[in-house]
């Protein structure tokens, strides 16, 4: 294992290289660097190119200032980076440190959404193969293949951000969107569901009803421009979440970890009021990272007690449960504190930028500040990335399912849930932790797209830039962050492909 | 010597032969009671040999006994090509998708013209005027009629229908050279590199990690500036940069086609390699192959119509549809049809090739008997 580690980094770090030589070499020749100064009509012409020159080492050969450039950024290894400068002298490395933070945040975000809603699709998808909602997951998955990323981006702003400020300053809905909305979801859900025509209908005709009520009574009350989850949502949605680590793990089977999952939510009851004024205004992330860490040890103190032989699944059950809780109440504060920020900011969601600089206000406001701004730039790379993950899935289930030993699992006589659960989705997601590295970096390219319509000053811009000036320093700046992270996700994915399936081990 | 098969008709009674087709008794070959799904299998009687109960053979008392399974031979047979063919035609949303992509190619090159070749269109894309009405698509759905302008016009007056036609012909042009192109080199470099192993396939294979390292659209952004606007260099470059992940498909095929039994004999008798990699590997990848070009089509519309809008791809004077949506990107509030327009047709063309491909690599795959659902 550690050979087949140690290999995979030094012919990782070879292709870097090479890959950072091509680079160079490209950038150099796109272009003419003086080109904004021969055209210029200022008295010191002469003057501003010669500095320029010397500034960018312009009269030595490319390999030497690629050398040059070299030497500085293999200083990285002993965390010293010097990436030079741009060609106004301006230091790339503190540069791309504060560009790296913005666009980092995104595209991490992106990534974990598009996984867990792209495997969710997929896997959903299989398992009802050619039903309604297989063949609507199949046609918008290659729409969104097929969508031009700015092109997206551009209308999002439209509707994400122009109209739905105009719309949240008297927030109303029609009774056809309503309907509408409703509709939609009980569609959705009543295919997903399944079940012969008349559980169709019965399904359809519930949810429709709940989601139709649930839309009127949250019109009525306001809740667009004030609104919260409050305990009896938090606590439906904590039995959700029980619900589905139960499915997942053995159903209903095992009462003691039902109880301990029950056991934990009522933990999280008493929680909620003893942490009521530490969430009201926490000092900082510190705060709630803490909170987290206390609700892991608790939650999974509970599981270990009640677990019984099953200590393991019951405190994987009682975590999740416990997190899934925790959230919950943070989403709830958030929520909570959505009016004082309207109050702050009355458009909330702006077409450009990453938030407002030098924002001050309480932690829940501060969160707002660059969430919202979060929103339409992930929106954008999580739509594009969920189409590759929910189509991959798919068809690493599907090929699953197929396989003999869950035929095998099924004339034992297990249960549907037990067959996918245990069975069929862990051997299928296997293949997908490979397109989740290749992900990850190409989602680092799209993001020059998404930074420049939103106008972030991320590492895109920072590509941008230099790419327009033809300086090589920002763009090999760019280069070494996304190519570096490529490399590594590679490595994860190959490492994490080893463990979880030992035939490819050599 | 006892697994060596038995030569037919030393030991075996005649009626297991297969019937001669066409002499009216090829159906006949019974097998017990499968003409009669319902009846009990029990299988204390699954091997008995039993006279046919309906008689049924063209001269009625016709009765033969075997116990192999029935081979229909009175249905037409048909060969792999012919398979694929069938299966690609009724696959009802890659015929949609075809009839769309040719209806859309079609109207590029001949409204406007090409070259020396005049168009049916008499606007010029360039030419400004007078702006009529505030530059509203004419275009009537019922009764069908073009109008003046069909896609409306910009501010300058330019008409936008022929502007929208030169973007579509710009970007078909680039991707359907880049297709080409990096599915050629691609192909090579695949083969070789699968043919040859050693260090041919050590280099070959580090350049393609290469190109998976560097995310594409940075290299195609890097590669479009040194093209400086020209559709050729452009088209050129994007080839360079897309033949890696087909070159890594074709190394995999060929990797175990060459240890086949056909490869084996064509080597035996002394054929050269440019021959067995051509004639006897190659064609047996050619399903791959071709659903990869539709693919990286799709992905180049994508990427050539990103670097015009971002100004590393096409740039003005000429256009293309990328180019077209940043430029009027910002009067989506007052025109809008000035950027549905482009739009819209990146994304039907990305999408009719996108089904293209799904529909030919469903008829390339044996597996899949799906077929129009």
């Amino acid at each position: 294992m550690l050979q087949f580690i140690v290999r995979r980094i030094a012919i990782s770090s070879v292709v870097l290289l090479m890959g950072s030589a091509l680079m160079f070499f490209a950038t150099i020749n796109s272009g003419d660097p003086l080109a904004d100064l021969r055209e210029s009509n200022a008295e010191n012409r002469d003057q501003l190119i010669a500095a320029r020159r010397a500034n960018m080492n312009l009269d030595q050969p490319w390999w030497q200032r690629y050398l040059t450039w070299l030497v500085g950024a293999s200083k990285c290894l002993v965390l010293s980076c010097d990436l030079g400068t741009t060609r106004n002298g301006a230091n790339v490395n503190t540069m791309i440190v504060n560009a790296a933070g913005a666009s980092l945040r995104l595209v991490t975000l992106s990534v974990i959404l598009a996984i867990v809603i792209g495997i969710a699709l997929g896997v959903l998808s299989a398992i009802r193969q050619y039903s309604g909602f297989d063949y609507s997951i199949t046609f918008l998955a290659f729409l969104f293949f097929s969508l031009p990323v700015f092109w997206a981006a551009v209308l999002l702003k439209d509707f994400g951000a122009i109209r739905f400020n105009n719309w949240i300053a008297d927030p109303a809905l029609s009774t056809t969107a309503m309907a509408v909305v409703a509709l939609v979801f009980a569609l959705l859900v009543a295919s997903v569901l399944g079940g012969d025509i008349r559980r169709q209908a019965l399904t359809f005709l519930v949810t429709g009803a709940a989601v139709f009520g649930a839309v009127f009574a949250f019109d009525q009350v306001g809740w667009w421009r004030r609104p919260a989850l409050g305990l009896p949502l938090i606590l439906v949605g904590a039995l959700l979440a029980l619900a589905f680590f139960l499915t997942l793990t053995v159903g209903l089977s095992q009462r003691k970890i039902v109880v301990a999952g029950l056991v934990t939510v009522a933990a999280g009851l008493v929680a909620y009021f003893v942490t009521a004024p530490i969430m009201a205004d926490p000092s900082g992330w510190l705060v709630i990272l803490g909170l987290l860490a206390a609700t892991v040890v608790v939650s999974g103190a509970i599981g270990w007690f009640f677990g019984g032989f099953e200590r393991k699944l019951s405190m994987f059950v009682t975590i999740g449960t416990g997190v899934a809780f925790g959230f919950l109440v943070f989403m709830d504060r958030l929520l909570r504190n959505w009016g004082a920020f309207l109050e702050i900011k009355p458009r909330p969601i702006s077409t450009i930028g990453s938030g407002i600089p030098q924002f001050d206000d309480t932690f829940w406001a501060e969160i707002f500040d660059w969430g919202v701004q979060l929103i339409l730039p992930t929106m954008v790379l999580t739509l594009v990335s969920i189409a590759g993950y929910s189509r991959y899935t798919r068809a690493s289930m599907l090929e699953t399912i197929n396989q003999d030993y869950i035929r095998t699992a099924r004339s034992k006589g297990l249960s549907d849930r037990v067959v996918y659960s245990k069975h069929a989705l862990r051997n299928a997601l296997i293949p997908i932790t490979t397109i989740v590295a290749f992900d990850f970096a190409s989602l680092l390219g799209g993001a020059v797209i998404t930074e420049t319509i939103f106008g972030w000053k991320g590492l895109g811009a920072v590509f941008r830039d230099g790419l327009n000036t033809v300086d090589p320093a920002p763009v090999m700046g760019y280069y070494l962050v996304a190519g570096g992270a490529a490399v590594i996700m590679n490595m994860l994915a190959d490492i994490a492909y080893a463990f979880l399936d030992p035939r490819i081990r050599r | 010597m006892s697994d060596r098969p038995t030569p037919p008709g030393d030991d075996r009674p005649d009626q297991d032969l297969p019937r001669t087709p066409g002499s009216g008794r090829e159906g006949l070959s019974p097998v017990p009671y499968q003409q009669d799904k319902a009846a009990p299998q029990d299988p204390d009687r699954m091997d008995d040999v039993t006279d046919r109960a309906d008689g049924a053979g063209a001269d009625g008392d016709a009765t033969t006994y075997s116990v192999e399974k029935p081979l229909d031979l009175s249905q037409k047979s048909y060969s792999q090509g012919q398979l694929v063919r069938r299966r690609f035609l009724r696959h009802r949303g890659a015929m949609v998708s075809l009839a769309g992509l040719v209806v859309i190619t079609v109207f590029a090159f001949s409204s406007i013209g090409y070259g020396w070749f005049p168009g049916w269109w008499e606007k010029e894309y360039w030419r400004g005027g007078l702006v009529l009405d505030q530059g509203r698509p004419t275009l009537e759905l019922w009764p069908p009629a073009l109008g003046e302008h069909p896609f409306g016009q910009d501010n300058a007056g330019k008409d936008y229908f022929a502007l929208t036609m030169r973007g579509t012909q710009r970007s078909l042009i680039v991707a359907f050279t880049v297709g080409l192109l990096s599915t050629i080199i691609g192909t090579i470099i695949g083969a070789v590199a699968g043919f040859y192993r050693g260090w041919i396939e050590a280099i070959l294979m580090r350049i393609t990690d290469l190109f998976i390292v560097i995310p594409a659209l940075v290299l195609a952004a890097v590669f479009g500036k040194m093209a400086n606007g020209g559709i050729w260099p452009l088209a050129f470059l994007l080839s360079v940069i897309g033949w890696t992940g087909l070159a890594r498909l074709v190394r995999g095929e060929v990797l175990s086609l060459r240890e086949r039994e056909f490869v084996a004999a064509a080597e035996a008798i002394g054929t050269g390699s440019g021959r067995i990699i051509f004639k006897h590997i190659l064609p047996n990848t050619v399903g791959t192959i071709i659903v990869s070009a539709t693919l990286a089509i799709a992905a180049t519309i994508l990427t050539e119509s990103a670097l015009s809008f971002l100004g590393w791809g096409v740039r003005a004077p000429d256009t293309s549809l990328g180019l077209l949506i940043s430029t009027y990107q910002n009067s989506f509030q007052s025109r809008p049809w000035l950027f549905w327009w482009p739009g819209m047709i990146i994304l039907a063309i990305a999408l009719a090739v996108n089904f293209l491909g799904d529909g030919l690599r469903d008829a390339f795959d044996p597996r899949q008997n799906r077929t129009a659902d």
